[in-house]
């Protein structure tokens, strides 16, 4: 695939989604003009670079969406939800029409052909219904217009001219920046055919205050070519930031050569001779425009452009729509050419690159600070920590490259609602909040799946049918919540319902059922609802194609766990449920908390620790401490990880928190803070629980990274488990479920 | 569909290649036993030290060294084989071989007494292995080179330093070692 091809695949896959998601807006609003125009928008922006990049089989297709789109934003037709069903499925077909030139076909296949000939036919049929419609209209309009009614039929005064009209006017200092305004055009010329050009000279001031080093010329250009308008933009690419550029395609319309006319600096009069002159525009066209213009704003100079709009709409030219759509659409394009301004795309790998490059030199400017502590010359120690401190500044910014928000994921699931709701004949309504928190770009594109299985659980198993809702006096319209914040440096994504909430009895027979627990296993709430994320198991006897696969549940935990996060969930029988993801806000470089057991090194992510306390070795022989008339329970890292030795006289005591719970690690000593750079430990690892992942100190040795969350569990785990094992085995039933699951 | 055809018969060649070529082995002792690995799959020889150790591992996983900004993992072989743990030496060695997972490529070290000499033992000496008898799985056994009348171990080194089941090994051992609560419910 060559870049302009990967350029369009990608840029198109984003107007999709806008259109998407503005189609999903047109069903609630149907009488969102903006929106309209947004997605027509979307949908010609495609054709246009499917022409470019000679796909003839996405620019066919959407030369008809485009089509229906036209009369929807012209008002010949309503909106109603089995077009915006049948615009939906155009953009799935155009998606995947998109798939296929990425992976390189020549064609669609035949089952996706049949599939886009369907909606086509489709398409087709509800624009016949408007033809129709539309004659009728036409037969109304020329019965009140009969001194137009040519320029009426072709839908509001096309210019007959099969030339794109470009207007460039060149800023003051093009021809210091080394540019010639000539070379353009002549370069313009390589694209196609100049048909006229008209050089604008009205900016040029008089002789004496005249900068010869300063560019005071402005084109009108004709030119007749099957370049698109993004070629001719790219023409000028070198001077775009210093030229006013304006390109009006052919057949535009004659509304649109007025409103440019407006738009331009010099005056209007001469400006409509000289578009005559570069054979833009006819005289007699121009004419009848402008002495409309003159004799409607006598004595009113500059009474602006919406006069023109409605001189024309009152001669019935064009109709009120067109005009006001036309506006409309140059603002939003004004604005989003803004908006592209400040962004700038780069190569994901790129920044990968980068972030590397800074973990590297964290490293190094750890090493070079330890050495520089060793060597105490206090001039070196002050100036590596200067550089240490930037190479922290450095080290967040580069990682805020990263960070993205999580709206465009939530986003998504509008779709995926809408669908699936209509589909299940129940109603739901999804519900964002939290959209505008940032987490990491690799953790969005990975956590997109897990949410999905997770959304659809909960609209298929979650939310219950209409009449149950309604006996059990709940609104018939089930909520779906999605949700996401942060929590002392995590990411907390939420998935909630309001429907039946999980079966604590079903759960548990089907767990026994499938093995996964003993009849005779006393389990916490918590712990019976957790099960639903064991592999196998799926509790909904009727399969759906949504879920019931029994693979949801177990994916949705590996993947997350993959992400070093954890899911939980959590349900209230008949009020609903909510699944909790915790994720690490980034999967690079955090701030750790280094401590020391026996001769090895631990890292504590900093955003966990709350505070430092001395430990004095309590009589109670039990791991709790009495933290301000706070019950505290801790462990003891030498014994969760049987470090060999004995234990300093002093120890101390590390205060976390995560999610909710606060817990203690006595720790040998504490080392201080350290920018940690996580390096993976790799697969052979992945079944470590406790640990996150592995960092490189100052001196070149490896340390590993506490993953606390994970840690206290299985401690906490193992412990209970301990207990229960040791008050069954006196009651003659020795299995427990960690026996049980090997 | 041509083009594959070609590609594969393009392939075909190369891999035939790959297969004949690691007739040099680099030896080395391990309890007092001569062991070879195939050239190819050896990065470098590094000396024994600053090692990691990992908590609740099997003890066949000595820990974690880092190698030029990379952690890789640090295997005794001798206890990998079922025996005792090795001892360190003056000349003890870390040997950082290439082991390949699928499409991924992974770096691991493996402890070695130490190093002797890089052999080149042609296939007609290389005998293949028993199937018991030598206290090693047969499938980690490549074949038996023949050096001055001697047996060298020719090792299996994907089989030896499967990821795949040292990572099913330590998973176990992790379970055991408590974290098995959390599979329970989390």
């Amino acid at each position: 695939m060559d870049e302009l091809t990967s350029v369009f695949v990608q840029e198109s896959r984003e107007q999709l989604a806008e259109m998407e998601e503005g189609l999903l807006r047109l069903e609630q609003d149907p009488d969102d003009r903006d929106n309209l125009n947004g997605i027509f928008r979307a949908a010609h922006t495609i054709k246009g670079g499917s022409g470019v990049v000679e796909c003839s089989f996405i620019e066919a297709f959407t030369h008809d969406v485009e089509n229906l789109l036209d009369s929807l934003r012209n008002g010949a037709i309503g909106v109603t939800p089995d077009l915006a069903t049948l615009l939906l499925a155009c953009c799935d077909h155009m998606g995947a029409l998109l798939d296929l030139l990425a992976a390189g076909e020549p064609a669609p296949g035949a089952g996706l052909q049949t599939h886009g000939d369907e909606l086509t036919a489709a398409l087709k049929k509800v624009l016949a219904t408007i033809a129709s419609a539309d004659e009728v209209e036409i037969v109304q309009a020329t019965g009140l217009a009969e001194q137009a009614p040519t320029v009426e039929v072709s839908g509001g005064g096309v210019v007959i001219t099969d030339c794109w009209h470009i207007s460039v006017r060149f800023g003051p200092n093009v021809l210091r920046g080394g540019m010639d305004p000539l070379s353009f055009i002549r370069f313009l010329s390589s694209l196609g055919e100049i048909i006229g050009v008209a050089t604008v000279t009205d900016a040029i001031p008089p002789a004496a205050e005249m900068d010869p080093e300063s560019c005071y010329l402005g084109f009108e250009i004709q030119l007749q070519t099957r370049a698109t308008k993004a070629d001719i933009e790219r023409v000028f690419d070198f001077v775009r930031d210093e030229c006013d550029l304006r390109i009006l395609p052919p057949h535009s319309k004659l509304a649109d050569y007025l409103r440019h006319i407006e738009e331009l600096p010099e005056d209007s009069m001469r400006l409509g001779e000289i578009l005559v002159r570069c054979g833009a525009v006819t005289q007699a066209e121009m004419d009848a425009a402008l002495n409309e213009q003159i004799r409607g704003t006598p004595g009113e100079e500059g009474a602006g452009p919406p006069q023109i709009g409605e001189i024309l709409v009152g001669k019935e030219v064009v109709y009120e729509e067109v005009v006001e759509a036309a506006a409309v659409k140059q603002a939003q394009i004004k604005e989003k050419k803004a908006k592209e301004a400040r962004l700038v795309r780069v190569q994901a790998d790129k920044l990968d690159q980068l972030i590397d490059l800074v973990g590297e030199l964290v490293i190094a400017g750890a090493s070079a600070n330890l050495l520089a502590l060793r060597s105490k010359q206090s001039d070196l120690v002050e100036a590596t920590s200067v550089l240490s401190r930037l190479v922290e500044d450095i080290r967040d910014s580069a990682l805020q490259l990263r960070m993205v928000q999580i709206g465009e994921t939530f986003s998504r699931f509008n779709r995926l609602v809408r669908d699936v709701s209509k589909e299940l004949g129940k109603e739901i309504e999804l519900n964002i909040s939290g959209a505008e928190t940032e987490l990491d770009k690799s953790v969005v594109e990975k956590i997109g799946d897990p949410l999905m299985h997770l959304v659809r659980n909960s609209l298929d198993h979650g939310i219950e049918p209409a009449e149950v809702r309604a006996a059990q006096g709940k609104p018939v319209c089930g909520q779906v919540y999605l949700n996401a914040f942060h929590d002392s440096g995590n990411v907390v994504i939420q998935v909630s319902d309001d429907g039946g909430g999980l079966n604590r009895e079903r759960i548990k027979a089907k767990a026994i059922e499938r093995g996964l627990i003993q009849a005779t296993q006393t389990l916490t709430d918590s712990e019976i609802v957790n099960l639903i994320f064991e592999p196998g198991f799926s509790t909904v006897e009727k399969v759906s194609n949504l879920s019931g696969r029994g693979v949801g549940m177990d994916v949705v935990r590996r993947n997350i766990e993959a992400l070093r996060g954890i899911v939980e969930v959590d349900s209230v029988e008949g009020e609903g449920t909510t699944f909790t993801i915790r994720l690490p806000l980034t999967l690079a470089i955090i701030d750790g908390f280094l401590v020391g057991v026996g001769k090895a090194a631990y890292v504590i992510p900093l955003d966990t620790v709350v505070e430092c306390i001395e430990h004095h070795d309590g009589e109670s022989g039990r791991n709790i401490l009495n933290l301000r008339g706070e019950v505290l329970p801790f462990i003891r890292l030498r014994d969760a990880f049987e470090v060999p030795g004995e234990a300093p006289p002093r120890e101390s005591i590390v205060v976390v928190q995560f999610g909710g719970h606060r817990a203690g690690i006595v720790v040998d000593q504490l080392m201080g803070e350290f920018q940690t750079v996580i390096k993976p430990l790799g697969v052979m690892f992945r079944h470590l629980r406790g640990i996150g992942g592995s960092t490189i100190l100052g001196s070149g040795e490896v340390a590993l990274i506490l993953d606390v969350a994970a840690l206290i569990q299985s401690v906490s785990h193992q412990e209970s488990n301990r207990l229960i094992g040791t008050g069954r085995a006196q009651a003659g039933t020795p299995k427990s479920l960690v026996s049980e699951k090997d | 569909m041509n083009q594959i055809v070609k590609k594969n018969a393009g392939g075909k060649p190369a891999v035939v290649e790959e297969e004949e070529a690691p007739s040099q082995y680099l030896t080395f002792t391990l309890g007092g036993e001569m062991f070879g690995v195939a050239i190819l799959n050896v990065k470098e020889i590094i000396e024994y030290g600053n090692l990691t150790e990992i908590p609740m591992m099997p003890a066949f996983i000595r820990g974690v060294i880092n190698l030029r900004g990379a952690v890789v993992p640090v295997i005794d072989l001798a206890a990998r084989f079922g025996g005792k743990s090795t001892a360190v030496g003056r000349r003890t060695c870390i040997v950082i071989v290439e082991v390949p997972d699928g499409e991924l490529r992974h770096d691991i070290g493996i402890v070695v007494d130490a190093v002797s000499e890089v052999l080149e033992i042609p296939a007609g000496d290389i005998e293949p292995p028993p199937t018991f008898g030598a206290k090693i799985r047969a499938d980690f056994i490549s074949g038996m080179g023949k050096v001055a009348g001697k047996f060298v171990i020719l090792l299996e080194i994907d089989k030896v330093l499967s990821v795949d089941e040292i990572a099913m090994l330590t998973a176990s051992d992790t379970l055991t070692a408590g974290a098995a609560g959390q599979e329970g419910s989390g």
